[in-house]
Formats: structure tokens, C-alpha cells, sequence
């Protein structure tokens, strides 16, 4: 570790102006943004204008994020076939999205998820509700990028970069602030689409790179893999990491759910759908994502296993959350530790990870203070009395302080692998955010008391097992090694917080005297399904 | 947010009780809900084989490529035919009778014609 951390502290330089160069120019395009982001629709929704093609890459942008390159490609090579899991749950999760969600909601919402929640309910509290679900589901996935952050810069500057380690994320921190606050949505999104680029190309060289010392024979990566990671046989096999007990394997299944059902529930994901001008061009956005996401997924089996086969068991393992996977094989591939060539793949990819962080701490925090400005402050707060000029004003000063929470917050978790840390966030999503929006679009019945219900449920079951989780206390790994109330065993509480999710929804509509408007259902009906009306 | 002033709620109700829009909605629930339980279902089922038949899952096919592996990629391989079966579906049978609802109803109700951009729509085919 010290030796690889010196020889990456040589070229540093390096690293330092390529990511810079990343830096100038997404500023630049953020400038540029900035000068024609006028009204709110500007700033909530990047005037409508993109693509399905644009908006399908910004979407890849926003989800392929340090969990994905950093946090995939990290739990494949330590625990091999069991980390694929993560890959294939976080596609298939995207035809939830396709065909329940992405052109319903761009058909009756306008800026925030909860246009959608409260289009035919009381506003004030299934805004409140969905606000704060929003944010906190946000905050989950900024910490999962932090982490990533964490461990990339503690792999370029080694033991010394304590300091430096504090510094960077303070970086990262201000630089989002930056994009969100001049750039708006318009400026978001371009940074996406770049970053998603680059990831896409930073990562289709290094598959290339791994499958070419194999002769493009996968099967030979697997036996390399295999041979290389101590476990034999078992490392291409299910359940190496999670097939020890009962318990760990309901931590599998419990993991499984919350990936498939969390997607089509997030809230920096649904509001990419408001970029575009219709509901066919967020259903062409969604397909081209699936491309692009499927492809990417492919490569960090690649990746995973190559990481697995080439770095060594030993140099993986200095980092235990397996967050530095990438980097590492990246300098092998370019030579490996002390060359030139290693060097130097090591500084692009890292700066390529550098450059999705930011773009999705970027995308979250706009997500998170939208929804702050556009539910809690305009429509709670000011009671829909708020002016678009103050409204947009109150998400720039939201900004600012989520940016302040997520680098607070990421000084704390930094043995966690930051692909399970979003899991979390998934699952939060998927419990408190999916009920109410499936139940809002396709039951007649459903009312303000079952709405609030379900968020709340979801929201509080989930987040409160994960306090009680082996994520939070009773282990070396946890975010409190020292404490000791891990009383729930799994590590990913869907399995029990997404059905308590959906139930509550039921239980709250039929227990409220409430009736539902048959006359605001028909509207969003109607509505949804043909984009009458739209925004 | 309320809803934009020019909505009226009972021309939405008109058109929800219409042939057409029934059509519409059950031709979309039709092919949504059981396709979705589909790759649900399918999504689960190769979960619950990789948390409690591992071995069955192990089995070798082609040199070290296993079940497990095989049946992971084919989850790949049904996301992108669902998806491209549902873009087919929604271009043939659900955006035209959604036309013909939107242009219906903008005739007896010139003044949401503006409101949701159907020259864009038109511009994207």
C-alpha cells in the first residue's frame, strides 16, 4: 500500500490536471448554462429541451455512479459471483421504471416527484411527507458517493493524505454546490452527459485491456479469477459472500428486492424525466439507458473478475470496502505499480471516477434541494404563496446546506463498500417513495391518509432498521465500530421495510373516512395516459 | 402546485368514461401489469436459485462458465427484449390512440391546445 501510494504520489501532477482539465470545462459548460437558465422551469427541469438521446445518457450519468464503477467492480473482486448481483438487479430494475413510471410521471408532473404524490391529494402533507423522503433518500446516495471519494483519494496520496483526503472532499463538496447553483438543471445535465461519456470509454478501454491478456476468453478470466482470489471453484459460484447462513442469505434476497424496486423510485432519477418535451421522448431516454447501463453493467463483470485475477488478493484487501478495485487494475493494466504506463491509466481512470462523483453528487444534490424548494418551502412553508424568483432562490440556499451535510457526513463512513451503501439508499427508495407513487397512479382508491401512510412507513421502517443494522454498530466495519444495537440481522432491510411500504398505503387508505376525488383521479388518469395537459 | 387554471375536471372525467380512453388504458394495463409481474417473477426466481440452490446453480456448462453466470447473462438478455417489446407495443398501440384522446380533446377545448407541446411531439417522430 505505501509503496503504491508513492509511486502514484509521482504522478500525481498528473491525475491532479486531468481532473482538472474535467473541472474547467464542466465549469465552463456550467457558466454557459447558467446564462440561459431564467425562470424555473429552467432550473427544475433544464428547459424541457433535451433529447431522448441526450436525457438517456444524462440518466446513465446520474445512476452509473462511484457505486457502480467503484463499488461493483470492488464487491466482484472480493467476493466474485456474488457481487454480479448488484449488476444485474440495478438493470432489471429499469423496465419498472419503463413501463410503470417514466411516461406516467412526465405526463402529469411538473418539476419535483411529489407532483405527482400530491396531484390528487391534500398538498401540504403528502408534499412534507414526500420531501422529506426525497432528501433523505438523497443523503443515502451522496454518502455512498462521498465514501467513494474517500477511498480513491486515500489510494492516490496514502497514509500522508489525511489532510488532503479532508480537503478534496471539501472540493467536491463546493464544486456541486457550484454546478447546482449557477448551472441549474441545463448545466447538470451536460455535466452528466460528459461524465457518462467518459465513464463509458475510461471503461470499455479497460475491459478491452483485461479481456485481451485473457484472449478474449472469458472462461480463462474465470479460472484466473478463481485461482488468484484463494476460494477456487467457489468464487464463481453463488453464496461466497452471502451463502454462509440462513441469515446471510435472506440478506441476499433482502438485497435482490431492494435493487429491482428501488430505481423507479428515485428521486434524482425521476426528475432526469422532466427534461425532455414528452412522454415518448422520457420513454426513448429510458431505452437508451438501458442500453448504455446494460453495456456498462457487462463491462464490470470484466472488470470485477479482472480486478480479481490481475491486482492479487493481498492489494485488494488493503482496502477492505473493495472501493479501489478499479483504480488498482488500472495501473496493473498500464504496467503496473512504478511504471509510466501505470501511472498514467491510473491517473485517467481515477480521474474518471473523480468526474462521476461529481456529476452524481452533482445530480443528487439538485434532485434533493428542488424538491426542498419546490415542496417544502413554496408549497408547505409559503402555502403556494412563494413567488418562481424566491422559490428558486430557497433551492440554491438548499443546495448549499445538503452540500454542507454530505461532507459532514462523509468523514464518517469510510469502510463501507459504497455499492451497499446505495443498496440502502435503494431500499429506502423503493419503500417509502414506490408504494405511494404506484398506488397514486393505478389505485382509484388511494387517499391523502394512505399516501402519508405508506411514506412514512416505508421511510421509518427502513431507515430505522438500517440504525439497528450490522451497517451501523456490532463490527469493525460498521459506521460506529465501538457500539453495540445491531439487533436486526440484515444489512439491507427491504425484504421487511418495502412490504411494511406497500401495506401501510392499504392499511391508512381504508382506516381514513376519507373518500378519494373520482373527479382529480380521472384528471391524472387521463392525464398520464395521454399527456394531456402536460407541462 | 395547482393544477393549471384552464383544466376543466369534468371534460376529464367526459374523457375518462370515453370508449377510447378505455381502450387505451386497458390495452396499457394489459401489457404492463403481467409483463411486469413477468421479469419480476423471473428476476426472483433466479434470485432465490442463487441464494438456496447453489448447487444446482454451480453446474458447469461450458469450461469454468457456470449455470449461475449463464442464467445472470440471460437476465441481461430479457431486460433488453422486454424493453425493446414495450417501445414496439407503446409505438403502435398506445401513442396513436393517445392522439387521437390529445386532438379530440383540443378541439372542444382550444384553450389547452398550447399546454402540452404536440408540435415537439410530432417533431420527434
Amino acid at each position: 500500500m505505501m509503496q503504491l501510494a508513492t509511486s502514484a504520489g509521482d504522478h500525481r501532477t498528473l491525475i491532479m490536471s486531468l481532473f482538472g482539465v474535467f473541472v474547467l470545462a464542466t465549469l465552463g459548460i456550467t457558466l454557459w448554462a447558467g446564462r440561459s437558465t431564467r425562470d424555473a422551469s429552467d432550473f427544475y427541469a433544464g428547459g424541457r429541451g433535451f433529447t431522448g438521446f441526450q436525457n438517456g445518457l444524462a440518466i446513465s450519468g446520474d445512476y452509473m455512479s462511484a457505486a457502480s464503477f467503484l463499488g461493483i467492480t470492488g464487491a466482484i473482486a472480493l467476493s466474485g459471483y456474488d457481487g454480479f448481483l448488484y449488476s444485474i438487479g440495478f438493470l432489471v430494475a429499469w423496465l419498472v421504471a419503463l413501463l410503470l413510471v417514466a411516461e406516467p410521471l412526465r405526463n402529469s408532473g411538473r418539476y419535483t416527484m411529489a407532483d405527482v404524490l400530491a396531484f390528487r391529494m391534500r398538498q401540504r402533507p403528502v408534499r412534507t411527507a414526500a420531501g422529506i423522503s426525497t432528501i433523505v433518500v438523497s443523503i443515502f446516495y451522496l454518502l455512498a458517493q462521498m465514501v467513494g471519494a474517500g477511498s480513491l483519494v486515500a489510494l492516490l496520496l496514502g497514509a500522508q493524505g489525511d489532510a488532503a483526503k479532508r480537503w478534496v472532499i471539501v472540493a467536491v463538496g463546493a464544486l456541486m454546490v457550484l454546478y447546482v447553483v449557477i448551472g441549474g438543471m441545463k448545466g447538470t445535465t451536460w455535466v452528466q452527459i460528459i461524465k457518462a461519456v467518459l465513464l463509458i470509454l475510461g471503461a470499455g478501454l479497460m475491459t478491452v485491456l483485461v479481456l485481451a491478456k485473457f484472449h478474449f476468453n472469458l472462461s480463462e478470466l474465470l479460472g484466473s479469477a478463481a485461482k488468484a482470489s484463494g476460494s477456487g471453484d467457489k468464487f464463481l459460484q453463488p453464496g461466497l459472500k452471502y451463502g454462509t447462513n440462513g441469515t446471510t442469505k435472506l440478506n441476499f434476497l433482502s438485497l435482490g428486492i431492494a435493487l429491482v424496486l428501488g430505481t423507479a423510485a428515485l428521486p434524482h432519477i425521476l426528475v432526469r424525466f422532466y427534461t425532455v418535451p414528452t412522454a415518448r421522448t422520457a420513454r426513448k431516454s429510458v431505452l437508451w439507458s438501458i442500453g448504455i447501463i446494460g453495456v456498462f453493467y457487462l463491462m464490470t463483470l470484466a472488470l470485477g473478475f479482472g480486478a480479481a485475477a490481475l491486482v492479487g488478493r493481498k492489494a485488494l484487501a488493503a482496502d477492505k470496502s473493495g472501493n479501489t478495485a478499479a483504480p488498482l487494475l488500472a495501473e496493473h493494466l498500464g504496467g503496473g505499480a512504478g511504471t509510466t504506463g501505470g501511472a498514467v491509466l491510473l491517473a485517467v481512470i481515477s480521474a474518471v471516477a473523480f468526474a462521476t462523483i461529481l456529476a452524481v453528487v452533482a445530480g443528487l444534490t439538485l434532485a434533493s434541494s428542488s424538491s426542498f424548494a419546490h415542496d417544502l418551502y413554496a408549497n408547505v412553508i409559503r402555502r403556494g404563496k412563494a413567488t418562481e424568483k424566491e422559490e428558486v432562490a430557497s433551492a440554491k440556499f438548499a443546495a448549499v446546506a445538503i452540500g454542507a451535510v454530505a461532507i459532514l457526513l462523509s468523514i464518517f463512513a469510510d469502510k463501507l463498500n459504497a455499492a451497499a451503501l446505495v443498496a440502502l439508499a435503494f431500499a429506502v427508495a423503493a419503500s417509502a417513495n414506490l408504494p405511494t407513487l404506484l398506488y397514486s397512479l393505478f389505485w382509484k382508491r388511494f387517499n391523502t391518509t394512505g399516501a402519508v401512510a405508506s411514506t412514512y412507513a416505508g421511510l421509518i421502517t427502513s431507515v430505522g432498521l438500517v440504525v439497528f443494522s450490522p451497517v451501523v454498530s456490532g463490527n469493525a466495519k460498521a459506521l460506529i465500530p465501538g457500539g453495540d444495537f445491531d439487533w436486526f440481522p440484515l444489512e439491507n432491510p427491504g425484504l421487511v421495510s418495502i412490504p411494511v411500504g406497500f401495506l401501510a398505503g392499504v392499511i391508512g387508505t381504508y382506516l381514513s373516512r376519507e373518500k378519494a376525488d373520482p373527479a382529480k383521479y380521472a384528471e391524472l388518469e387521463v392525464r398520464s395516459l395521454t399527456g394531456l395537459g402536460a407541462h | 402546485m395547482a393544477p393549471p387554471p384552464e383544466t376543466v375536471p369534468e371534460s376529464f372525467q367526459r374523457i375518462e368514461e370515453s370508449p377510447e380512453f378505455r381502450q387505451l388504458r386497458s390495452s396499457f394495463r394489459n401489457f404492463a401489469f403481467p409483463v411486469t409481474a413477468g421479469f419480476v417473477l423471473w428476476y426472483l426466481l433466479y434470485v432465490l436459485l442463487s441464494c438456496y440452490a447453489p448447487g444446482f446453480m454451480s453446474t458447469k456448462v461450458v469450461g469454468n462458465i457456470n449455470l449461475a453466470l449463464v442464467l445472470g447473462i440471460l437476465q441481461f438478455v430479457s431486460t433488453f427484449a422486454i424493453a425493446a417489446w414495450y417501445a414496439r407495443f407503446a409505438g403502435r398501440q398506445l401513442d396513436p390512440r393517445a392522439a387521437v384522446i390529445r386532438g379530440r380533446a383540443d378541439a372542444t377545448l382550444p384553450a389547452q391546445s398550447g399546454d402540452h407541446a404536440p408540435v415537439a411531439e410530432e417533431a420527434a417522430e
